[in-house]
C-alpha cells in the first residue's frame, strides 16, 4: 500500500507542475488571439480613443509577464479574476454553469459506462458471431458520425416530427423528475451513443486479448462456463486498460460537449468558454481552460491509479 | 418650418396618405399613434390593413406566456441601455424600458414618454413628458430622469454605444415640472428619430448598477436575468399605454445555431424566432404551425474599395466593379428573393428620402470591360477579403470572381474567419466587405459611414461637396430642399464613392401562427426588436 501512496503523491506533484505549464501556455496563447476585449466590447463601433480608454480601464496595457503574474497569483489565492465582458466574478459565472455541465456529464457517464461495458463484453464473448459483427458495425458507424449530425437527426425525429421531446434543454425552476428526463433525454442519448461506441470497442479489445490467454483456456477446460471464465478470470485482468479507456472517453465530456450544448442550447461551461473566446474575455477563458485541464488530469490520474491497483506487478512496485 | 412631430391633428389626416406626401403621412401617423394609444391600438385598423397584407387585427386576447429566441446571447448580455449592442440586448431593453420616442413602421418617430417634441430651429428642442408614467419600482417619471439618461452617454466611464450621437448634445436641462430642453451643438432635424433607438431608453435618475436589476417604464418588468442564458419579463400592469401589454410573461433566450432555432420553432419550444435563413423559409411555411414575417430593411453587405490603396483608388476601377455586380443573381441565388435590389448607395427604396429618379445601375460586363481598360487594369489580379462575419460576402465574392473573369480580370478570394473580423480585417484591405445595420436617420448613416472624417468611412472616401450637403441638410427645415439634398448625396455615393451595395437584405423572422398583432418595423427583426408591447397570443 505504501508504494501506491508514494505513487499517488508523485502523480499529484507532476499534475501540479503540468498545471503550471498549462497556465503559462494558456495565458500566452490566449493573448496571441488577434484583437482584445476592448475591441470586441466596442465591436464595429470601436474608435481608437474609445479602445485606448477601455484598455486602460481593464489593465490591458500592462506587459504580458506582469499580467500573467497577477493572474497566477490571484488564481493561487482562489481568485480567478473578474470577467471583462460583464464585470462579474469569473468564479460566480463558472459555478452557475459548472453544476449544469457536471449534471449532463454525470447522467451521460452513468448510462454510457455500463452500456458500453455490457456491449463490449458480450461482443468479446461471442467474437466472430453475428452479435459481434452487428456491434462492430454499430460502434464503427457511431464513432464516425459526428455528434452534431446525430443530435440534429434526433431533434428532427423526436422534437419536430413526433413532438415527444423538447428541442431545447431547459430545466424549469420547479422541475420534477419528468422534466429532467425530457430535458436530458436527447443530449444524453447523443453523448451516450458517441461515447459508448468508443468505450465498447476498447472494452471488447481488452477482454478479447485476455480471452486468448492460456489461463482462460485452462479455466474453460476445467469446465468453467464461458460467462464465469470471462467475468471472474478475464475481466479483472482487463480492468486496467478498460478504466483507462473510460477515463479518457469521459474527459471528452468536459470540453467536447460544446456542439451538443450549442444544438440543445444547454447552458454549460463549454458554451461559456466559447463566449469567452468571442468576447476576448481572457480571465474567463483562462479559468475555463484551467478547469478543463484540471478535470482532465484528475481523470487521467484515476485511470493510472486504477491500472496500478489492478496490476499486481505495478502494485508491488516490482 | 416648425418641425412638430405631434400635432393635435385629427384622425382624418390619415386619409391624406393616398394623395399627400410621405411626410404628411408620417405626421398623421404620429398623431394617430397618440390618439389611438388610449384605445389600445397602435394604428387605425384600415391603416394596418392597407399597409401590409395582413388581415385587420382581431380583438387582442390577454394572457399567455411565450418564449422568444434571438440569434445571439452571451455573458456580454446587458441590462444597461447604453451598452446594448446586439439583437438580444435591443429586445431586452425594449421589453423593460421605454424611450422618449419610438419607431413606427414608416421609420418615423411616434411620441412615447415624450408627449410633444418640438423645435423651431432644429437645434433647441422642447420636450414635454407624458404625465402619470411610473417606473417599475413605483417612482414617477420626472424630467430629471430624462436628463440623467441622456447625459450619461457622454460619460466615458459608461462606455456607451451611443456616445458619438450623444456628443451632439450641448445641454439637456429641466425647464418645468414635466418639461425639458435639449440643446444641440448644431441643428439636427433627425433628433426625435435618433432618440427612439434602444440606447436612448430612459432609466431612473442616478442608476449606476445594471448588473442584475433594470428599473424602466417599459411593458414588462424584469423577473429573471441570467446573462447568456435567459431573460424573463412579467407583465407591467402600470404600463403607460393603457390596455397594453397583452402577454403575462415573455422569456427571451438566445439560440445561436440557426437550424436549432428553426427546429425549436417548429417543435413549439419557442413561439418567435429572430433571423431565419432564406433557406429555411420553405420548411417553416410547410409546417402548418409556424409562419414567417419579412421586414424590408436597409441592412446591407457592401464591397469596400479603399480610396487610399492601389488599384481601388482608380475611379474607373470602382465603376468597373460596380458594373460587375450581378444584383439580380445575388438577390435570387444568395437570398432566394428575400432581398431588395440596391443602387450602390445605402438608402433603401422604402425610405422616404429614397432617390427614385436615379437610374438603376445594371449588370453590364461590356461597360465593366470599358472602365477596366480605361483604368489600365485589364488582366489584373486583385485579392478580395470576405468573411462569414459580413453576411453573404463569401458568396458575393465568388459571383464577383465569375464576373471578373468575363470582364478580363481576376479576383483572388481570401476567406477569413468571422471571429475578430471587425477589428482585424474590416476597412484594412484595398478590397473587402462590410456589413452595415439599418440606421433610421440618414444623417446618422451618412455621418458615421460616408462623411470624409467619419470614424467608419469604409472606403476612405473624401468628397467635400458631400460633406457640405450633409451639414446643410442637417439644419434644413424646408422639407423639399432637405429631400433634394439627400437625393444629391445618394447620387454622389452611387457615382463616386468606393462602395458597392448590391442588395438590401430582408429580415426574416419566424413565429408561431397563434402570435398575433405583429407587423414589420424596418429598424430590425421582431418588429424593430420591440414586439414585446404589441404581440398577443391567440388561443
Amino acid at each position: 500500500m505504501k508504494v501506491i501512496f508514494q505513487l499517488i503523491i508523485k502523480r499529484i506533484g507532476l499534475s501540479i507542475i503540468t498545471l503550471l505549464i498549462v497556465s503559462a501556455v494558456v495565458f500566452f496563447i490566449a493573448n496571441l488571439l488577434p484583437g482584445d476585449a476592448a475591441q470586441e466590447m466596442l465591436g464595429q463601433s470601436a474608435t481608437p480613443e474609445a479602445v485606448a480608454e477601455l484598455r486602460e480601464a481593464y489593465g490591458l496595457n500592462d506587459p504580458p509577464m506582469l499580467r500573467y503574474a497577477k493572474w497566477l497569483g490571484g488564481l493561487l489565492s482562489g481568485d480567478a479574476g473578474t470577467s471583462l465582458a460583464n464585470a462579474r466574478p469569473v468564479s460566480e459565472l463558472i459555478s452557475s454553469r459548472l453544476s449544469q455541465s457536471l449534471m449532463l456529464a454525470g447522467f451521460t457517464a452513468l448510462l454510457a459506462v455500463p452500456f458500453a461495458m455490457v456491449l463490449g463484453i458480450v461482443a468479446a464473448m461471442y467474437s466472430g458471431s453475428r452479435i459481434d459483427k452487428a456491434m462492430n458495425i454499430f460502434t464503427l458507424s457511431m464513432v464516425a458520425v459526428p455528434e452534431f449530425l446525430l443530435a440534429t437527426i434526433f431533434v428532427l425525429i423526436f422534437a419536430v416530427e413526433l413532438n415527444w421531446l423538447p428541442s431545447l434543454s431547459y430545466i424549469p425552476a420547479d422541475a420534477g423528475v419528468y422534466d429532467y428526463f425530457r430535458a436530458f433525454a436527447m443530449p444524453v442519448a447523443t453523448l451516450c451513443i458517441v461515447l459508448s461506441a468508443q468505450m465498447a470497442r476498447m472494452t471488447r479489445a481488452a477482454v478479447l486479448e485476455q480471452l486468448s490467454q492460456p489461463y482462460v483456456e485452462m479455466a474453460l477446460l476445467k469446465g468453467s462456463p464461458l460467462s464465469r471464465a470471462v467475468l471472474r478470470h478475464a475481466l479483472p485482468n482487463a480492468v486496467g486498460p478498460i478504466v483507462n479507456a473510460v477515463a479518457l472517453s469521459l474527459s471528452y465530456l468536459l470540453g467536447g460537449v460544446v456542439i451538443v450544448e450549442v444544438i440543445f442550447n444547454y447552458p454549460g461551461v463549454a458554451s461559456l468558454m466559447v463566449d469567452a473566446v468571442t468576447n476576448r474575455d481572457m480571465p474567463l477563458l483562462q479559468a475555463c481552460a484551467m478547469l478543463f485541464c484540471t478535470g482532465y488530469l484528475i481523470l487521467v490520474l484515476i485511470a493510472d491509479i486504477s491500472a496500478i491497483v489492478a496490476n499486481p506487478k505495478l502494485r508491488t512496485g516490482g | 418650418m416648425t418641425n412638430k412631430l405631434l400635432q393635435a391633428a385629427a384622425m382624418q389626416k390619415v386619409a391624406e396618405q393616398h394623395s399627400g406626401s410621405r411626410r404628411a403621412l408620417l405626421k398623421s401617423l404620429g398623431a394617430a399613434g397618440l390618439v389611438t394609444a388610449a384605445s389600445g391600438l397602435a394604428l387605425p385598423a384600415h391603416v394596418l390593413a392597407q399597409m401590409s397584407n395582413e388581415q385587420p387585427p382581431a380583438k387582442p386576447r390577454y394572457g399567455g406566456r411565450i418564449r422568444v429566441a434571438t440569434n445571439s446571447m452571451s455573458t456580454k448580455d446587458t441590462l444597461d441601455p447604453a451598452k446594448a449592442s446586439l439583437s438580444t440586448d435591443y429586445v431586452r431593453i425594449y421589453m423593460v424600458y421605454s424611450g422618449l420616442t419610438q419607431f413606427n413602421r414608416e421609420l418615423g418617430a411616434d411620441p412615447a414618454l415624450a408627449e410633444t417634441f418640438e423645435s423651431e430651429d432644429q437645434q433647441n428642442w422642447q420636450v414635454t413628458l407624458r404625465s402619470g408614467v411610473t417606473f417599475h419600482d413605483g417612482k414617477s417619471l420626472t424630467p430629471q430622469d430624462v436628463v440623467y439618461s441622456l447625459l450619461r452617454h457622454k460619460d466615458p466611464a459608461v462606455t456607451s454605444r451611443a456616445a458619438p450621437i450623444a456628443a451632439q448634445f450641448k445641454e439637456v436641462v429641466v425647464t418645468g415640472p414635466m418639461s425639458l430642453r435639449i440643446t444641440l451643438h448644431a441643428p439636427n432635424a433627425d433628433l426625435p428619430v435618433m432618440l427612439a433607438s434602444s440606447n436612448f431608453c430612459i432609466v431612473a435618475d442616478g442608476t449606476t448598477d445594471f448588473s442584475q436589476t433594470a428599473n424602466g417604464t417599459g411593458p414588462y418588468r424584469l423577473k429573471e436575468f441570467s446573462a447568456g442564458v435567459r431573460t424573463v419579463g412579467e407583465k407591467n400592469p402600470n404600463f403607460w399605454k393603457p390596455g397594453k401589454p397583452y402577454l403575462d410573461e415573455i422569456e427571451l433566450v438566445g439560440i445561436a445555431d440557426e437550424s436549432s432555432r428553426v427546429n425549436a420553432l417548429l417543435s413549439g419550444d419557442i413561439q418567435m424566432a429572430l433571423a431565419i435563413n432564406p433557406r429555411s423559409t420553405k420548411r417553416v411555411r410547410r409546417s402548418g404551425t409556424a409562419d414567417i414575417m419579412q421586414t424590408e430593411s436597409s441592412l446591407y453587405t457592401n464591397l469596400i474599395m479603399r480610396q487610399d490603396a492601389y488599384p481601388t483608388n482608380n475611379p474607373d476601377f470602382v465603376l468597373a466593379v460596380k458594373y460587375m455586380m450581378n444584383r439580380e443573381l445575388i438577390q435570387r441565388a444568395l437570398f432566394r428573393g428575400y432581398a431588395t435590389i440596391a443602387n450602390d448607395h445605402p438608402v433603401a427604396p422604402s425610405h422616404k428620402y429614397f432617390n427614385h429618379e436615379l437610374p438603376q445601375r445594371p449588370y453590364d460586363i461590356d461597360r465593366a470591360k470599358y472602365h477596366l481598360k480605361k483604368a489600365g487594369l485589364t488582366g489584373a489580379r486583385v485579392p478580395v477579403f470576405a468573411s462569414p462575419a459580413a453576411e453573404g460576402s463569401v458568396d458575393m465574392a465568388a459571383l464577383l470572381q465569375l464576373s471578373g473573369i468575363e470582364a478580363g480580370m481576376h479576383f483572388g478570394i481570401n476567406r477569413v474567419p468571422a471571429d475578430g473580423y471587425w477589428s482585424n480585417h474590416w476597412m484594412k484591405h484595398p478590397l473587402g466587405f462590410g456589413n452595415i445595420n439599418p440606421r433610421v436617420s440618414l444623417d446618422e448613416l451618412f455621418s458615421l459611414f460616408y462623411k470624409s472624417d467619419a470614424p467608419w468611412n469604409e472606403s476612405g472616401w473624401n468628397n467635400p461637396q458631400f460633406d457640405q450637403l450633409l451639414a446643410a441638410a442637417r439644419g434644413e427645415g424646408d422639407e423639399a430642399k432637405r429631400k433634394q439634398m439627400y437625393w444629391d448625396m445618394q447620387e454622389l455615393i452611387s457615382e463616386q464613392c468606393g462602395t458597392s451595395i448590391p442588395v438590401f437584405m430582408n429580415l426574416i423572422d419566424g413565429h408561431d401562427k397563434r402570435i398575433k398583432g405583429n407587423f414589420p418595423i424596418p429598424t430590425g427583426g421582431l418588429m424593430g426588436y420591440s414586439f414585446a408591447e404589441y404581440v398577443w397570443l391567440d388561443a
